[in-house]
């Protein structure tokens, strides 16, 4: 039996390079739940994270009480993480669960039937239509829907509607990682595979604390570094996480740049690939098109440039370099240090042109995985849902917006294509200034995770926009809401879902939602039959009725794309495993790799996007594209470094970063409601480096306040080892707080809501916004009672070097209830595994 | 030279005209947040432009002739508001950054005449510059547009 809160990634399985990772099961009943107790074990898939483990969920009395690992998955191998185990199942019989619609009276909402609330929604949304067209109305989804919803409403939005304003908060967790594949590579889309794990020689992890965001992810890793011909570990973390833990015990590097710098550095390891003669020429020339002028960008970049912009040791950049220009194979992995932070779409982009020039891409252990934050933003990017067009379709080709007409037989100028696709962040100021008059807002949180919140808030709550919100409870951001429908969660709802390495899961469902809660896509379906949207026929524009259908209405429109899931049906998706797209004629069992002939999607006539200039975001033009005739070569694009936006100053001469903790996901609507985790990370606090404190004098468990120029928090502090000059505070804790015997009731549950201090301003590419760099300071308020809530198990550990008195001295994380894990004697066979007899290398 | 001298002069001026420009449009739509930082990012541009031009005017002398006075395009004094506003304002910067792209042309061609390796690499520089500055403003103008021209007030 084992407490997964203390022992987040179990017991090691270690193996060799080249070989296969061991499957292991881990399993969680709720307590008194015996395994003979199980009535049915349903076939799913874990949303917790986007790292996306096969999972079955244990029901029993037509509820949910345990899940276990599908040893049989490639994602995961039978493994399942502390968030997984832990957070899967609970919410759903949570007592504070919604249960009816909700419509507002004046200052209160009230309970209301479905009649009611959807007549509501339909009323606003018919006079908005008449009175100012369809540009009146914005989506802003999830990275936590199926792709049968974001597809639906993706066709309701841009057939049936016509508007260009629908994004998801993918834009916040996951646009980097599109926008840097389409500039690079010309589409979305994965080139790696986990599979490069087993393979390469070196790992580099860019802003990425893997041990917390995807935990099975980073045991795969551990089972290397701890087995025989490890790969050495480079870290880019301005946190002493596990990661950097890991990169020192293994001979790599830890690089730990100021918060913003990412750009100068990245110019910086560009630079001595070409000055030590590690870039392979012949593939360079034959496969990508830039090399001269990315040479150019990066010239002035020496290392010890890079030393005074980044605060890093010389050395250190030509150490990590000569790892990336020497290795056989290396791994890179990006997320939300590069996504989130100043210079996002150039600093990923430069991740790609690191394994441009060594040609080190397409076969195994040579590879990149752009991380997702979220579990299903895959499919938001694939479907449309997110400002894209479905199927990595190009809104400024004619041929693809005709291509999608006459999938939805309607007319070519519905489609709101003759302007990019409105992103989040201006969605939100339409609604703001109500040219914007009805928001819809389905299973997200903005009023917690969006930049500075109290801006936020005003638009949610003010009268020049009508916001309608569908979750599973009553939100920070519900409660602001004119409209509130009850939606059916995870296992309560049949529908599939796409992971960071594009395989795609079935998720069936295993017990009925409570009271009146219906699914997103019954919900979607609902507003559709109201508004009465036709095709050109005459005939209801969305002609599917059930998740299978709306799957294979998908599937039919990625034909010929890039994301091709024509071979795929639920049917294949209730085997084994999940399945990595494309699936086609071509490859029948999936397709483990990308790229593996050196030839992208870069044809003018079939690429995602024509590009953009990195430093402004101005788009370049299909004329410009085609004198370019990339022709299936990557396009190496370097950019200026820049400072960031705000500056430390007199005032606030701290730089401010936000992240995460392994125990909580998102804005805690799920991992809040499971006091196993809840207990693990019950409140927020903020993180300072032990001289920052000193100069301060603020002792570990102080109450101290945070404040940038645009608000301010009163948490407590931990003293960690994040670099001096940085202050780290978790971005999960809005207001809401469970009860007590959960492990809420906070004094501060008011005041520590960690984007109150972000700034309003996001990356000219891939529009992401930027939570990583503002100026704050801290001040001391007044003593604590004890240490700080921050777990003592990851990056927000205690300072080595601190000294807390007694009292104030943390005490280990732990308390998790029991689970199991057994590991197989003998290793399933996974289809596609390079490893494996089986798989194609 | 003197005709060369005149258009020298006319680059250092225009570019500052364009400069100035950006910033009154970037503060005058502070909140409007991509445009306050990639109107501040692209006056640099236009700053560092004029620095560059500073050691070949030292050489050329800046004219201060008559003629081509009529090409001198008063810059934006402030920023208009709202939606509309700042479309016009951004096809305002669109007209000034023309005026000081064809005069990076029109002297890139003179210093291909004088075989001034530095003036063309300046000229030539400059130019491309300006283009990225203008494709910006295409790019926002068009994103910006639709909700402008019918949704806004």
């Amino acid at each position: 039996m084992i407490d997964r809160i203390a022992d987040i990634y179990g017991a090691r399985t270690p193996h060799a390079r080249g070989t296969v990772w061991p499957a292991r099961v881990d399993q969680y009943l709720d307590p008194g739940v015996e395994e003979t107790d199980v009535e049915s074990w349903v076939q799913s898939a874990c949303l917790l994270c986007s790292n996306g483990c096969g999972m079955d969920i244990a029901v029993k009395d037509g509820r949910m009480v345990g899940v276990r690992g599908r040893a049989t998955d490639v994602v995961n191998h039978g493994r399942l993480g502390p968030k997984g185990l832990y957070g899967s199942t609970r919410w759903a019989h949570s007592p504070d669960r919604l249960t009816r619609p909700l419509v507002r009276e004046g200052a209160t909402l009230v309970e209301t039937d479905w009649d009611t609330a959807m007549g509501r929604i339909v009323t606003r949304s018919r006079a908005l239509l008449e009175e100012k067209g369809p540009l009146s109305h914005g989506f802003y989804t999830s990275g936590q829907l199926f792709l049968e919803e974001y597809y639906t409403l993706a066709v309701i939005g841009k057939a049936g509607l016509g508007t260009p304003h629908m994004d998801g908060n993918t834009r916040l967790c996951t646009a980097t990682s599109a926008a840097a594949f389409k500039e690079s590579f010309g589409a979305d889309g994965q080139p790696g595979s986990y599979t490069d794990i087993e393979h390469c020689d070196a790992i580099f992890l860019y802003g990425h604390n893997m041990p917390e965001t995807q935990s099975v992810l980073w045991m795969r890793i551990l089972d290397r570094t701890r087995g025989d011909d490890p790969p050495r570990i480079v870290c880019v973390d301005p946190r002493r996480t596990l990661v950097a833990q890991e990169a020192e015990r293994t001979g790599g590097v830890h690089l730990a740049p100021r918060v913003g710098t990412n750009l100068a550095l990245m110019n910086g390891l560009t630079r001595e690939l070409f000055v030590n003669g590690w870039v392979d020429d012949d593939w360079v020339a034959a496969h990508t098109l830039g090399v001269d002028d990315l040479r150019t960008t990066v010239e002035e970049w020496t290392p010890e440039k890079v030393a005074e912009v980044c605060g890093v040791d010389p050395d250190d950049v030509r150490r990590a370099a000569r790892i990336f220009g020497e290795s056989e194979g290396v791994l890179s992995t990006v997320l939300q240090g590069f996504y989130q932070s100043h210079q996002a779409t150039a600093a990923s982009v430069a991740v790609h042109n690191l394994h441009l020039l060594r040609g080190m891409i397409g076969r195994p252990g040579a590879g990149v995985l752009q991380m997702n934050g979220q579990p299903t933003a895959q499919n938001n990017r694939e479907c449309g849902a997110d400002g894209d067009l479905p199927g990595f379709r190009n809104w400024d080709n004619p041929e693809h917006v005709r291509q999608l007409a006459e999938a939805w037989d309607v007319d070519v100028m519905t489609i709101p294509h003759w302007a990019p696709p409105t992103h989040a962040m201006q969605i939100f100021s339409y609604a703001e200034a109500g040219t914007i008059g009805l928001l819809w807002i389905s299973a997200t949180n903005p009023a917690v995770s969006m930049p500075e919140s109290a801006r936020i808030r005003r638009i949610l709550r003010g009268d020049q926009c009508f916001v309608v919100v569908q979750d599973l409870f009553l939100t920070e951001t519900a409660e602001l809401a004119d409209v509130v429908l009850p939606a059916a969660g995870w296992g309560e709802k049949t529908g599939c879902y796409t992971n960071v390495n594009r395989t795609v899961h079935l998720s069936e469902k295993a017990v009925d939602p409570p009271g009146e809660a219906r699914s997103d896509l019954d919900i979607f379906l609902a507003y559709a039959d109201e508004m009465g949207f036709t095709n050109r026929s005459g005939r209801p524009l969305i002609g599917w009725r059930t998740p299978e259908a709306a799957f294979d209405a998908w599937a039919a429109v990625t034909a010929g794309r890039p994301v091709d899931y024509t071979g795929l049906s639920y049917d294949r998706l209730r085997g084994p495993s999940g399945i990595p797209w494309p699936v086609n004629e071509e490859h029948p069992d999936g397709t483990d790799r990308l790229y593996t002939d050196g030839v992208f999607p870069t044809d003018t006539d079939y690429c995602e996007t024509f590009g953009h200039d990195l430093a402004t975001g101005g788009a370049v033009t299909e004329t410009e594209h085609r004198a370019m005739n990339p022709a299936g070569r990557a396009l190496l694009k370097g950019g200026a470094y820049t400072p960031p936006h705000e500056e430390p100053s007199e005032d606030h001469p701290l730089r401010y970063t936000t992240g995460r903790t392994v125990y909580q996901f998102h804005t805690r609507t799920k991992t809040g409601r499971s006091a196993d985790l809840d207990r693990a990370a019950p409140d927020a606090w903020v993180e300072l480096s032990a001289h920052d404190a000193a100069e301060r004098g603020i002792e570990e468990g102080d109450w101290v306040r945070v404040a940038s120029p645009r608000g301010a928090i009163e948490v407590r502090a931990r003293i960690g080892d994040v670099m001096d000059g940085a202050v780290f505070a978790p971005f999960h804790y809005g207001h809401w707080e469970p009860d007590e015997s959960s492990g809420g009731g906070h004094a501060d549950a008011g005041n520590r809501l960690a984007n109150e201090l972000t700034m309003t301003v996001w990356d000219p590419v891939s529009k992401q916004p930027t939570f990583k760099t503002a100026a704050c300071q801290v001040t001391r308020l007044r003593a604590g009672d004890g240490p700080s809530p921050a777990p003592t198990t990851t990056a927000s550990a205690p300072a080595t070097a601190a000294s807390a008195p007694p009292q104030r001295r943390p005490r280990p994380t732990a308390g998790g209830g029991p689970t199991t894990s057994t590991e197989l004697s003998s290793t399933p066979d996974y289809a596609l595994d390079p490893a494996q007899s089986r798989g194609a290398r | 030279m003197p005709h060369l001298t005149t258009y020298i002069g006319l680059a250092d001026h225009s570019e500052k005209t364009l400069a100035d420009s950006f910033r009154a449009v970037a503060n005058g739509h502070a909140h409007v947040a991509d445009v306050f930082h990639t109107c501040h990012l692209l006056a640099g541009w236009s700053d560092a432009n004029r620095e560059a031009l500073a050691p070949i005017i030292e050489r050329y002398g800046e004219a201060d002739v008559d003629e081509p006075e009529r090409l001198h395009a008063a810059g934006l004094a402030g920023a208009r508001k709202g939606e509309v506003g700042l479309l016009r304002d951004l096809q305002d910067l669109h007209v000034l950054a023309s005026l000081v792209q064809t005069t990076w042309t029109v002297i890139a061609q003179g210093a291909q005449g004088l075989r001034d390796r530095d003036l063309l690499d300046l000229a030539q520089h400059a130019n491309g510059q300006t283009s990225r500055q203008l494709t910006w403003l295409n790019t926002r103008m068009k994103t910006a547009a639709p909700q402008a021209l019918i949704v806004a007030p």
